[in-house]
Parts: C-alpha cells; sequence; structure tokens
C-alpha cells in the first residue's frame, strides 16, 4: 500500500479503536446507555450526520468541502412540509425534495467550478441563502401530521433490536460509497485532485466535471437528510438541522480526512461519525447542555485536524529513520 | 586540493576530511574543499553524488560526522544557518523565498532596518544602502518596488544583495541558472564576476557544463559521496568532467537514430489563443523529432498545452492521427493518442504525495478496470513493466514520489505517458535539471521511440539538445512560428537569430 494510505489508515485504526474505547466506557459506566432503545436513539440521531458525510468525504478528499449542506437540509424539509400543507402526496413531494437538492449541489458546484470561486466562501453563501429561502417557504410553521408509515418507518426499530430500519438504507448507501471512493476510476481520481489538482488535469482526468458531480450528489444528499430528519422528529420547520455542518465536517476530519485534500478513507469518516454520535448521546444522558455539546463537537473539530498531522508527522519521522538505515536509499531527502 | 601557495592567499573556506551519514548511508566520505578569496569554484556531480549535503554542511545546516570546516585557517563549528551566516557564508537558492508584499529594500534588510531617533525605521537610509548595494553589483533595480512580480533572476539578485549586507565573504550558489533565460543568466554571470573582483569566494553549482566552463576556474567533483577530484577547469573538456562525475565514458549524449519520415500524425492549422500566440501551423511525422526552439516566453508551451487541451484556443485545428481534437478537453486528446510531458514535473507531471504505481496509473484510469472497477492487478504490472522499462531507480514501487531524484520523477513522468501507447509524444524541457547520465538515457529513449513511428515534439531550451537531437527544427518568437530550419542547417547562430527576431 502506498504510504498516504497506511499513514491514514493508522489513524482509522486509532479513530477506530478510541470509538471502542468510548462504548466500552459508556456500556459499562453509563447508566441507560447499553440498553436497545437508548443504541437506537443514537444511531437514529447519528444518522442525518452519518448520511451527509459520505458525499462529504468525497468531497473533502478531492479538495472542496460544502458547508450548505444543513441548510439543504433545512430547505428540503420546509418544502416538504409547505407542499404537504397544500395537500400533495408524500409520494410526490419526496421525489420532488430530492430534487430541489440536486438543484443546490448544482448551484453550489456551477459556482465553484465555471466561476472557479472558492468552495468555502460558496457555500457559507448558499448556507444563509438556502436557510433564507426555507424561512420564506414554511415560515415559523412546524409540519408534523406526516403519513404514520413514514413516520413509523424513519423512527422506528426492528423488532427488539438496537437498529433503526433506516439504518439498513445508510448501509446500503454506505457500501455505494466505499465502491465509489475505494474502487472505481472515478474515486482514484478524486484522490489526484485533491492531492495534485494541476498535475490530475494534465493526466486527462476532468477536474471540474468530477466536482460538479460531487457537489450534486452532496446536494441530493443533503436533500434525503432533510426528509429523513423531518419524518425521524416528525417535525418540518426550516431551521431543521441548523448547525449539523458542523457535526458533519468534525467527524470526517476527526475520521483523518485530510483537510488539504488526497487523503483519508471513508471507514475513518464512518468511525469519527459514530464516535461523535456517542459521545454526543453519551453527554444527553448525563444531562449536559445542548449548548456544551456544541463546544465539545468545536473542541473535536479543531483536534481533529490537529491529530492526523500530528500522527503523519511522527510516521514521517519513524519512515525518515526507517530510510536512513535502509543499505540501498542514497539520501534521506530528495536532493539538488 | 594542492593548490599552489604562490598564486593566492589562503584559502577563505576550507572543509578538510568533511564525512556524514544519515544512518547507513554515507551520504558525504572525506570530503574537501578548498574556496580561495577571487575565485568561483564549481561543484560537479550527478544528482544523489552529495552535492546538497555538502552545500548545507557548509551552511550550518548539517554538522560533519568527522572531519574539520576551516574559516581563514582556524577551526569552526556551526551550530545553525546563523552562525554560518555571521562567519560571512551566504547560500543562494534556485528558487528565492522573498516577501512578495515588501520592497526590495525592506527585503533586504528585514528585521535589521536602519534607525532614526525613537527607534523609528529610517526609511531613506534603508533606501540608499540598498542603492549603493545594487550599484556594487552593477545592476539596475529600484529599492523601492515591491518584491512581487519580480522574475526570479531578479530576485535571485536581491538575494545577492541581502547576502552583500550581511558582508558575506563566501556566496554559494545552488543552480542559480535552472529557471534563468540566456540573457538572464548573462546578467548574473556579470554580477558573479563583479563579486569576484571583490574578493568574495563563489561555489557554483549547475547541471550545465558549458556554464561551469564559462565563469569557473576550478572545479570539485563528487561521486556518490565521494571526493574525486579538484583541479583548474583549463585544459578539461566537457568530456572530461563528464567522466569524472559518472566514473565511466558516457555514451554519447545525443545518440540521434536516422529515420524515415512517414505518415504526419500531428497537424497544427493556424492555431492561435489571442495575445498569446498566433497562426502556428506545423505537422509532425511518425518517426521524427521535430525540436521547438524560443526564447522562454515565445509561447512554446503555450502551444504545447493548447494543442493537448488544458489550455483552450481561439481558432485553429489539431488533428492527431487523421482525428480533430476537441477544443480544451485533455481525454480526447488521450484517447486520439497524444501524450504531454509538461515543462513542470512536480507541479503538472506528478502528484507529488501519491505513490510511483499511481502516479504511472493515472493515465490508465480508463483501461486498467474491470467490470467498472480499479483492477489493481493490472494497474500494478503495467505501473511495474514501465518503472522497469524506463530503469527508474526506486526503492518499492508504493513509494511517494517525492521520495525519488530528480532524474527519477522526470522517468516516472515518462514511464506514465509511454504506458498509454502514444502515437504523439510532446516533451516540454524533457531533460530540465536532471543529472547528465540521466539526460543522455532521456534522449537515447526519445531517439528509440521514433525509431519506433512516434511523433515526437520536444520544447528545449537546451540548444545543444535541440540540435543534437531534432530531425527539423521550430523556431518561435513572440507568439508566431518564424522559422523552420532542417538538421542540417540548424546551428547556435540560425536558430538564436530565429529565436530573438532577426531574421532567420
Amino acid at each position: 500500500m502506498p504510504d498516504s494510505l497506511t499513514r491514514a489508515v493508522r489513524w482509522d485504526t486509532v479513530v477506530g479503536a478510541l470509538l471502542v474505547v468510548v462504548l466500552l466506557l459508556s456500556f459499562t459506566t453509563v447508566d441507560g446507555f447499553g440498553n436497545a432503545l437508548n443504541l437506537s436513539f443514537l444511531i437514529g440521531n447519528t444518522l442525518p450526520i452519518a448520511l451527509i458525510a459520505l458525499p462529504m468525504t468525497l468531497l473533502v478528499v478531492s479538495g472542496e468541502i460544502d458547508l450548505s449542506v444543513a441548510s439543504t437540509a433545512g430547505l428540503s424539509g420546509a418544502v416538504m412540509g409547505a407542499l404537504w400543507n397544500q395537500g400533495m402526496a408524500i409520494e410526490t413531494i419526496i421525489p420532488l425534495c430530492l430534487l430541489l437538492g440536486v438543484v443546490c449541489g448544482l448551484v453550489n458546484g456551477l459556482l465553484v467550478t465555471r466561476l472557479g470561486l472558492p468552495s468555502l466562501a460558496v457555500t457559507i453563501g448558499t448556507l444563509a441563502a438556502y436557510r433564507g429561502i426555507a424561512q420564506i417557504v414554511l415560515g415559523s410553521d412546524a409540519v408534523t401530521d406526516f403519513p404514520s408509515a413514514y413516520l413509523d418507518f424513519a423512527a422506528g426499530r426492528i423488532g427488539d433490536t438496537f437498529l433503526p430500519y433506516a439504518f439498513l438504507p445508510f448501509l446500503v448507501l454506505l457500501a455505494i460509497a466505499v465502491v465509489a471512493l475505494h474502487a472505481t476510476p472515478f474515486g482514484r481520481s478524486l484522490f489526484a485532485i485533491g492531492a495534485g489538482e494541476e498535475a490530475a488535469r494534465f493526466a486527462g482526468i476532468r477536474v471540474k466535471r468530477q466536482k460538479l458531480i460531487l457537489f450534486t450528489v452532496t446536494g441530493l444528499m443533503s436533500a434525503l437528510t432533510g426528509v429523513f430528519w423531518a419524518l425521524h422528529y416528525a417535525s418540518a420547520r426550516y431551521d431543521n438541522a441548523t448547525g449539523l455542518e458542523l457535526s458533519v465536517v468534525a467527524a470526517v476530519l476527526l475520521g483523518g480526512i485530510d483537510f488539504d485534500g488526497g487523503k483519508g478513507t471513508l471507514g475513518g469518516a464512518v468511525a469519527g461519525v459514530f464516535l461523535l454520535g456517542a459521545l454526543q448521546n453519551v453527554m444527553s444522558l448525563k444531562d449536559v447542555s445542548a449548548q456544551s455539546q456544541i463546544v465539545v463537537t468545536g473542541v473535536l473539530l479543531v483536534l481533529s485536524v490537529l491529530g492526523p498531522r500530528v500522527a503523519r508527522q511522527i510516521a514521517v519521522a519513524r519512515a525518515g529513520r526507517k530510510a536512513a538505515t535502509a543499505p540501498d536509499a542514497k539520501t534521506p531527502a530528495p536532493t539538488s | 586540493m594542492t593548490h599552489p601557495s604562490d598564486t593566492g592567499p589562503a584559502p577563505v573556506l576550507a572543509l578538510k576530511g568533511i564525512s556524514k551519514s544519515f544512518g547507513a548511508v554515507r551520504a558525504l566520505r572525506d570530503v574537501s574543499l578548498e574556496l580561495f578569496p577571487g575565485e568561483v569554484h564549481a561543484l560537479a556531480g550527478e544528482n544523489g553524488a552529495g552535492k546538497s549535503t555538502l552545500i548545507k554542511t557548509l551552511a550550518g545546516v548539517h554538522r560533519p560526522d568527522a572531519g574539520q570546516v576551516l574559516l581563514d585557517g582556524e577551526p569552526v563549528v556551526f551550530h545553525g544557518p546563523g552562525d554560518a551566516r555571521d562567519a560571512g557564508i551566504a547560500v543562494i537558492y534556485q528558487e528565492p523565498t522573498l516577501f512578495p508584499d515588501l520592497s526590495i529594500a525592506e527585503n533586504i534588510f528585514m528585521g535589521r532596518r536602519p534607525r532614526r531617533a525613537l527607534r523609528r525605521i529610517d526609511h531613506k537610509a534603508t533606501h540608499d544602502a540598498t542603492a549603493a548595494l545594487m550599484r556594487r553589483l552593477g545592476v539596475e533595480l529600484d529599492p523601492d518596488r515591491p518584491a512581487r512580480g519580480l522574475s526570479i533572476a531578479d530576485q535571485q539578485i536581491v538575494e545577492i544583495a541581502k547576502a552583500l549586507s550581511f558582508d558575506a565573504r563566501v556566496l554559494i550558489m545552488d543552480e542559480p541558472t535552472a529557471a534563468l533565460t540566456n540573457s538572464e543568466v548573462a546578467r548574473l554571470f556579470g554580477v558573479v564576476r563583479a563579486l569576484r573582483d571583490q574578493g568574495a569566494a563563489v561555489l557554483f553549482i549547475s547541471h550545465r557544463l558549458e556554464e561551469i566552463f564559462e565563469i569557473c576556474r576550478r572545479v570539485t567533483t563528487l561521486r556518490d559521496g565521494a571526493w574525486i577530484a579538484s583541479e583548474p577547469l583549463d585544459g578539461m573538456t566537457e568530456d572530461d568532467l563528464v567522466r569524472r562525475m559518472v566514473g565511466r565514458d558516457l555514451a554519447e549524449l545525443y545518440p540521434k537514430q536516422d529515420v524515415t519520415p512517414g505518415e504526419v500524425a500531428l497537424s497544427v492549422r493556424r492555431l492561435t489563443r489571442e495575445g498569446v500566440f498566433t497562426d502556428v501551423s506545423f505537422d509532425v511525422r511518425r518517426g521524427e523529432i521535430v525540436g521547438l526552439a524560443g526564447l522562454v516566453g515565445a509561447g512554446r508551451t503555450e502551444v504545447a498545452r493548447a494543442v493537448f487541451g488544458v489550455d483552450r484556443w481561439d481558432a485553429g485545428e489539431v488533428e492527431v492521427d487523421g482525428r480533430k481534437l476537441t477544443n480544451g478537453a485533455p481525454s480526447t486528446a488521450m484517447a486520439a493518442g497524444l501524450a504531454l510531458v509538461p515543462e513542470d514535473r512536480r507541479a503538472q507531471g506528478l502528484v507529488m504525495d501519491m505513490s510511483i504505481e499511481r502516479n504511472i496509473g493515472l493515465t490508465g484510469l480508463g483501461t486498467t478496470v474491470k467490470a467498472g472497477l480499479m483492477d489493481r492487478g493490472a494497474e500494478r504490472s503495467r505501473s511495474l513493466d514501465w518503472a522497469v522499462k524506463l530503469r527508474v531507480k526506486y526503492a518499492r514501487i508504493a513509494d511517494t514520489v517525492n521520495t525519488l531524484s530528480g532524474g527519477n520523477q522526470q522517468k516516472v513522468v515518462l514511464a506514465k505517458w509511454l504506458a498509454t501507447g502514444p502515437k504523439v509524444l510532446i516533451v516540454d524541457e524533457p531533460t530540465r535539471g536532471i543529472d547528465v547520465g540521466t539526460k543522455a538515457e532521456v534522449h537515447r529513449l526519445l531517439s528509440q521511440l521514433a525509431a519506433d513511428g512516434v511523433a515526437v515534439l520536444m520544447i528545449s531550451s537546451d540548444l545543444p539538445e535541440i540540435l543534437g537531437m531534432a530531425d527539423r527544427v521550430l523556431v518561435m518568437h513572440e507568439g508566431r512560428l518564424t522559422a523552420e530550419i532542417p538538421r542540417t542547417d540548424a546551428t547556435e547562430e540560425t536558430v538564436m537569430a530565429a529565436a530573438t527576431g532577426r531574421v532567420a
């Protein structure tokens, strides 16, 4: 395996191990953590982060980011509520919401690829704009009377197990994302774009097209998350999922996806997502206030940018020492 | 080492029996070197010979494991670059690092600007001191001009002025000419001569042998970390020097095979990109190596970029093997059989943080695929195959390319493109900054490719390379093709006349 990957794998392992430790500690020391109902809450509450983290991982690997995801989810939920109030059938509404997500993603993608604007700036702009449109669409209403079959699916669990119904479709989407990133030419090109965009272009990779696809898929998944959110919590409001982008980005970076692009694995990202989810769940059980939870998420975000960097520097130092002792290596660093 | 004591003063800086190891790697073994005031001394050697380690030892970055550094005959120990600088040793690197938003004067006196009363910065004194430095160097640069937008050549001059302001007596120049045009090199050499005449000792490193012969008096050669010789250049030939560097007779540097050109493989018609190049038309036939010469900025690289599709063109058309290319679409150019080995291998040729395997694999993303998924076995064997064919020196195919030397990196770029089985190969400065042994290998490879029927377009600023390898030479001047010179008529004079706009 290439060094870049083994180093990332090492960080994946760290996060995976951390997840196991947190789960074990929680099982043994936190009252009410280990029962199936709480675990199903944990997973259900984490699913919105997990769903958006899938395309976000691909986006960050390619060197871009989308901060408008939570607003797109909110807009999708708000439109869903408004159309439901109009009396439209839910079977029509959901595809329309997903289409709306595609449009939101396309707008981001076109602004970034056609106008060459930095995605951080573009999506902070659309973060505000999409949320604003959501409020215009639905005002301060809360729509709650969606069909019970849909509500039950989004909030229910399989029998008495800890697995929510919605976890199964997530697994399918996860499998698709893993294959797309790690086993297809498309995924390979994303790593190349993230690590060296110009070299990727000179190798015939259609950089702009790939990025446009990623932004569009991210919009689609955000809208799907918005629909899931409204059904899961049985409430469509314009401010649904506010601040979710912070959790998604924190989880993805925590999972070892390099903010500068070109490095990371989906396994790490998913471990990061559920580590964050488990911590949030434990904090709720311990009656830690929502505000304090946001502080913890923010600190995790900073640590997760720092962690892999430190880990990589240690790995590089170790590799350097190894290279220096290897008999066939000529010089430890590239020379003139 | 045996410098006759009657020809001048004692050495200002000397290394005696220096050894330096990194782990088990002996980067320098018992190396000695003497630098005399008023002399330009060349340091020659292939990539990996130990030149960088030697420079870093002189500059106080590395501390030697054994041996002595003597300053004015007295042993000294440098604990860091600051010590070396205080001792009057300055290093000028290939790519200077100035603060772009500060003026030239501010860059030179960064952190130690003359003060007036109340610790206010004395702008006039800074300005005047800088102007005086520029006069000493015999160049005209406005001290108040911001560093942003200065050419690399001018930035180097600023670095040299900065070194002078520290009263540097020893100037180490690490491949300063690699990115310069011929006229800039001439001006730099003027500055170096001025410094020499003022009594400075200069250690000069360059891959261009003719430059070593032009400006240096003596040369020290390293090979595999060992000292080979220190001797006057007078009476030596380039071949002698190359033999010292590579330790054997070099097979001919320009092994051009005679080939009868076949069908037209690349046809460029009236290609124009506004403000960059205008009305460029030419053909390259199968089996031909066509040289594209011209000064830096004449538009050669830009034509190659447009032909390949990374830039768009405004008018004209390009055909590869009879297929018209789509404007601005490298993927269709590749599909038609076009390959471009770009000018900047670190930014454009390679993803530096990716492995050798995957860098070569990047051009095969469309072919090493099974049922839509990457076929890793096929990818690895394709990459291994080409890395071995081009004799890339690496430890593991999974190592990142930034662990390789420049010459080996260039071979990876070539491997990446040859693996696509191109019908037309455009190479832009294929041997810039790589050592003479690898250079000969690249030339042999290009010659072999042409003999196998590939059409090769070679852009190069290295005139001997153009003259030695090309069947025909196209010359560009200010965005236009100004001459087409057959091999038999191509000389430095005819090519330079066309490149500088004097009629061919």
